[in-house]
């Protein structure tokens, strides 16, 4: 009798723990879809799951991660996102029909990413701005090609993100960042001793990493040294930072994501070493980790292609109108999305495409109308891209001083 | 040769807070003779208990350490007797993959109050950098205070179970369940007692963790709580002593195999010295042989 009782009650606990668990689930999955927007309300049910949408609206689809340690880069693209199709809609749409956009957290895992791109296809998606991180854009760019699904990533940086013919990116490839990075440390002087720490278990990371070795070499920058970190061992970087400060590099380069680059910065402190900062579109974000000391940020500099501070007209405007929807200063995540959302507009109005075309139908004519296509953008003047998805513009470089950004 | 004392003296302050997990896995598995996968995230807990106490509300770190050590111990009471209790007789399969959902259990909700973003930790430790030979020679406050507390906590341990009552009771029940209980030990009690220890060192090691490498998400604890646990074995699960040597010489080896031969296979090399240490001596380092009497 006892025995059965013990059993009856691990039973139980394990029955709560798994409620416990899918508890959780839910909370994420509820979560997504009040992101997705009160303006998609009742649409899931009216729309067929071919795609095909009879109902005088474009339904774009966005994915990315709006929970999770990325979540700073999903949430700017769809507040960015968000903004431009407001903009748009309220001034006629394109061509005249309205937009529909449905943005799903991933949490930058691609598993749900893959998963939320096939709720998009439910939904009715004809084309897809997303995803914002690498690793869930080439999962899904795999099922996007297969779809036929016309995909224009605002900040999907790896290689692969633009692998196939459907797929544009808005953001500049890590190798494009890589060697944007060196060129700029090159030609403006900042350091001829370069330390480099990376993450050798990332794709973004790694990318940069090798294509800045390389080109560090014709600028004359000397890599004094080169060490790597990898996802299970990213807290302690105590050994990495004291041997570059031993080699003598003036210039740190960390071509990795914000949360660690915080760490590095403040365990630099920690020991006293104070060399510049070098860092890619992945540190931007850094000051909004909650209880980040800025000061330990001051002057570090990042090639980004957005600086919020901008003088021109375009960003001001943007900047303003972004502030007064969000109470925040948009970073270049949210200005690649904004940008992304009037490329696909300036695509389909070259390209003449309808609200009652199919997803395929509407990818083959984008395919060939964004090559045509030249926007001025927050991200870039005169941006263009090529068949292989790659945009063409100007690096820019900003610094961080007395916490805020400002253009260099 | 500054740079090496340099990398070993790190290497000593990560060792240090891997020690002071391990004691509460070594504990843990020395008297209830099981493995509780959830004292890493134990660790975690404390940590947002510290980081909510000093950045949110605004109290003291000394505050915050208290709060995070008391709530802790009710934490590792609490799961010891809900979820382990129950299971004392059960085969110790079952007990294990018990303490691993309450692991996946203390994360999610973790996840769910707290969410995933980063957040980044002000340091407890307020006392400033001690600079060696003209400056050469940089040991930051953090790590000073985790190698002295590891001590501390060593020290104050073993005292504890040598001298007093509780402490031997603890000791009996490692020994042998059946007979302290027949010479009037609380088993159960004893067993909560360590658990309540156990936990209260996590939450100390949570501060001093986030305080080195200061940032908190709800995975804070797993990797750290894995390499104790491996310090444990490494050293002789079971033995104080041997938390303490294991804890240590896991930090020093994964820190110079960073420095010497590689950043990232520091942690494969850890894991292969494992093995050889258990292939020569399967006990570890200071483990008892114990003959199975038939």
């Amino acid at each position: 009798m006892k025995k059965s009782m013990k059993k009856l009650l691990s039973l139980g606990l394990a029955i709560a723990m798994a409620a416990s668990l899918t508890a959780c689930g839910s909370g994420k999955a509820s979560e997504g879809t009040t992101a997705a927007g009160t303006d998609t309300k009742g649409e899931a049910q009216t729309t067929d799951a071919g795609g095909a949408s009879g109902e005088g609206t474009f339904k774009i689809g966005g994915i990315g991660p709006i929970s999770g340690s990325t979540a700073i880069y999903g949430q700017a693209v769809k507040n960015g996102a968000e903004l431009a199709v407001e903009e748009i809609n309220a001034n006629g749409g394109i061509n005249g029909t309205k937009i529909e956009f449905n943005f799903q957290d991933d949490e930058n895992d691609t598993e749900k990413s893959v998963n939320a791109y096939n709720t998009l296809k439910d939904w009715g998606m004809q084309m897809l701005v997303g995803t914002v991180t690498s690793a869930p854009c080439i999962a899904v760019g795999a099922e996007s090609t297969n779809d036929n699904m016309f995909q224009l990533t605002p900040s999907g940086s790896a290689v692969d993100c633009t692998k196939f013919e459907n797929q544009f990116r808005v953001c500049f490839s890590d190798p494009n960042q890589g060697a944007a990075s060196a060129q700029y440390i090159g030609e403006n002087k900042l350091a001829t001793k370069v330390a480099v720490i990376y993450d050798s278990s990332d794709v973004y990371s790694s990318g940069i990493h090798d294509k800045f070795i390389s080109e560090a070499a014709n600028q004359g920058i000397e890599i004094t040294a080169d060490e790597a970190f990898t996802a299970d061992n990213n807290t302690n970087f105590s050994v990495q930072l004291q041997k570059a400060q031993d080699s003598g590099a003036e210039l740190v380069f960390l071509p990795i994501y914000y949360s660690q680059a915080a760490l590095i910065l403040a365990q630099a402190k920690q020991m006293g070493y104070e060399p510049a900062f070098f860092g890619c579109d992945g540190l931007d974000g850094i000051l909004t980790v909650e209880n980040f000391d800025t000061a330990l940020a001051e002057n570090l500099m990042l090639l980004t292609p957005f600086a919020a501070d901008a003088q021109d007209e375009l960003t001001q405007k943007f900047v303003a109108s972004f502030k007064e929807k969000y109470g925040e200063t948009p970073n270049q995540f949210a200005a690649d999305a904004y940008d992304a959302v009037y490329a696909v507009k300036a695509a389909a109005e070259k390209a003449g495409i309808t609200a009652d075309m199919d997803a395929s139908a509407i990818c083959d004519k984008l395919k060939t109308a964004m090559t045509e296509i030249s926007i001025n953008g927050l991200t870039g003047e005169n941006m263009k891209w090529n068949a292989d998805g790659e945009p063409d513009k100007a690096p820019k470089a900003i610094k961080i001083v007395n916490g805020a950004y400002t253009a260099m | 040769m500054m740079s090496f004392i340099s990398y070993f003296i790190n290497g000593l302050s990560l060792g240090s807070v891997y020690a002071i997990i391990a004691l509460g896995y070594t504990m843990v598995y020395g008297i209830a003779k099981m493995l509780n996968f959830a004292h890493g995230d134990v660790i975690m807990i404390g940590g947002y208990v510290v980081f909510t106490v000093v950045s949110t509300m605004g109290l003291g770190p000394v505050a915050g350490i208290l709060l995070a050590v008391i709530l802790c111990t009710v934490l590792g009471v609490v799961i010891e007797g809900v979820a382990y209790r129950p299971l004392r007789m059960a085969s110790p399969l079952a007990v294990l993959i018990t303490a691993i959902g309450v692991s996946y259990l203390l994360q999610n909700i973790a996840l769910l109050v707290f969410g995933s973003n980063p957040k980044s930790f002000t340091s407890v430790v307020t006392i400033p950098a001690l600079k060696l030979a003209e400056g050469k020679l940089t040991i930051s406050g953090e790590t000073i205070v985790t190698i002295i507390s590891c001590v501390v906590i060593m020290i104050g341990l073993t005292t504890f179970i040598k001298k007093t009552r509780a402490g031997q009771a603890m000791l009996a029940v490692s020994e042998d369940k059946g007979a302290a209980q027949l010479m009037g030990i609380n088993v159960d009690g004893t067993i909560a007692l360590t658990f309540a220890i156990g936990s209260a060192l996590a939450a100390i090691a949570g501060a001093l963790l986030c305080s080195a490498y200061p940032t908190l998400t709800p995975y804070t604890g797993s990797m750290p709580g894995i390499k104790a646990f491996v310090a444990a074995v490494f050293g002789g699960i079971g033995s104080i002593p041997g938390a303490l040597i294991g804890g240590l010489l896991l930090g020093v080896i994964e820190n110079l195999s960073k420095a010497y031969i590689s950043s990232q296979l520091s942690d494969a090399i850890v894991f292969a010295v494992l093995i050889v240490v258990l292939l020569v001596k399967p006990t570890g380092i200071l483990g008892k042989k114990i003959n199975e009497k038939v």
